[in-house]
């Protein structure tokens, strides 16, 4: 029966292409956006209609699918084009086999369902499988590029050493910023370490927790940690909250906390030119003037 | 009264979602930095409960006016295995997961109003209101 049904189809693909581009044309409109172009929605539909018929003819050539799914997903078009088209091929050719046939019983029908089943069933998992992967593969990449942005630990100078942390922690990234500052104040040997939360858009409980720890954990390995970038709102959460930040200093902003951080480690920040300097301040407004 | 928008809490990014849209809806109703600072942790706090002790719940917002007050109403609802304990769970520094303790006493002094109730192996309701200054 199969192999009837596939003749058939065979011998009148161009009549079958026909009316599923027909119909395909109906469903542009509600579906895809006016920002693609006629040309290119036609010679990919036909692209498309070519590979179902491959598929029909010699069932499993895999390559040509991937190529096509691989140019969808380039071109940035949704899957819902291809469940629709894999869906209209359906029904335009189990209308047209129906057409063409004389006698019709139900195992007639369930046979003609399950052939054509089988045909577009192989499409439609590749590419699927295909998007999918695309997407999983994608969403592993951010989360690699997260994961190397989330606890930067950056030597600014001898003995000292800066955390900027910037959006939201979470448990993972608690222990990675745990991880990083124990092996960076180890590797490099720091005195004093900065942990700036600036960027971090709310402290509540379980960061503060996190914090503390990593601070203790720090202490315990023989350095001070500072932390800094409290801002006023964040001040007064903390305060309300009733979390007891007193074991470390803290600063409100990394410059403050900088030169605490000196003053730790002994040295300070020294003008070098301060004469010059002054001098510069009278002539400058002068010069201005003139 | 406007509808309720609320926030399933399932997974641990849920939390960050619920803060979002509760700080969006504080933002519109005309806190300021402090006051949406104070929300947003409340949010991040009632979220955390659900997704570390309940793991199904949702947190629901609702903007309130009472007697010319206007404010956000924060409830969080859960259908976990509720809180044996209500005084102890509401003192400072008493926490059954290791963390600070400070969670739910801390949420009912960031906001004006702060109901709870639980029944053991049914779940647990809060609602905290923090009133348009």
């Amino acid at each position: 029966m199969d192999s009837k049904f596939k003749q058939i189809v065979l011998d009148n693909s161009d009549i079958i292409v026909q009316k599923w581009l027909d119909e395909i044309d109906t469903l542009k409109t509600s579906n895809y956006s006016s920002s693609i172009t006629e040309e290119l929605l036609e010679s990919t539909n036909r692209e498309f209609v070519n590979i179902i018929f491959s598929s029909i003819k010699n069932e499993g050539d895999t390559k040509q699918l991937k190529e096509f799914s691989e140019k969808l997903i380039n071109l940035g078009w949704q899957l819902s084009y291809i469940t629709d088209g894999l869906q209209v091929f359906r029904r335009v050719t189990i209308n047209f086999i129906l057409e063409q046939s004389d006698q019709i019983d139900t195992e007639y029908i369930s046979e003609l369902l399950q052939s054509v089943d089988k045909w577009v069933e192989p499409v439609i998992r590749q590419l699927v499988n295909e998007y999918s992967g695309n997407w999983e593969n994608i969403i592993s990449l951010q989360q690699m590029a997260l994961q190397e942005l989330s606890a930067p630990l950056i030597p600014v100078m001898d003995n000292i050493t800066v955390m900027p942390l910037v959006g939201t922690v979470d448990t993972e990234r608690a222990k990675l910023i745990m991880e990083n500052l124990l092996d960076g104040t180890i590797k490099h040997n720091s005195e004093v370490v900065l942990i700036d939360i600036t960027g971090v858009p709310v402290v509540d409980t379980m960061v503060a927790h996190h914090i503390i720890q990593a601070a203790d954990a720090v202490r315990l390995v023989g350095a001070t940690c500072i932390l800094v970038g409290i801002r006023p709102e964040i001040a007064q959460t903390i305060v309300n909250l009733g979390i007891d930040l007193s074991k470390f200093p803290t600063k409100s902003s990394l410059r403050k906390g900088f030169i605490k951080a000196l003053e730790l480690t002994n040295r300070q920040i020294v003008d070098l030119h301060p004469k010059e300097n002054i001098i510069e301040k009278i002539i400058d407004p002068l010069g201005g003037e003139s | 009264m406007e509808p309720q928008s609320c926030v399933k809490i399932k997974q641990e990014w849920d939390i960050v979602k619920a803060r979002q849209l509760g700080r969006d809806i504080a933002r519109e109703v005309g806190f300021g930095t402090v006051d949406q600072a104070r929300i947003a942790t409340t949010i991040s706090e009632l979220a955390r409960n659900i997704y570390l002790y309940a793991e199904d719940g949702e947190i629901c917002f609702e903007v309130s006016e009472e007697s010319g007050h206007k404010g956000i109403l924060i409830s969080s609802v859960d259908t976990g295995p509720g809180i044996e304990n209500l005084s102890q769970v509401m003192e400072d520094g008493y926490s059954t997961s290791g963390g600070l303790g400070a969670g739910l006493p801390g949420v009912k002094r960031l906001v004006d109003k702060f109901d709870i109730e639980s029944e053991t192996g049914k779940g647990t309701q809060i609602q905290a209101v923090k009133w348009l200054r």
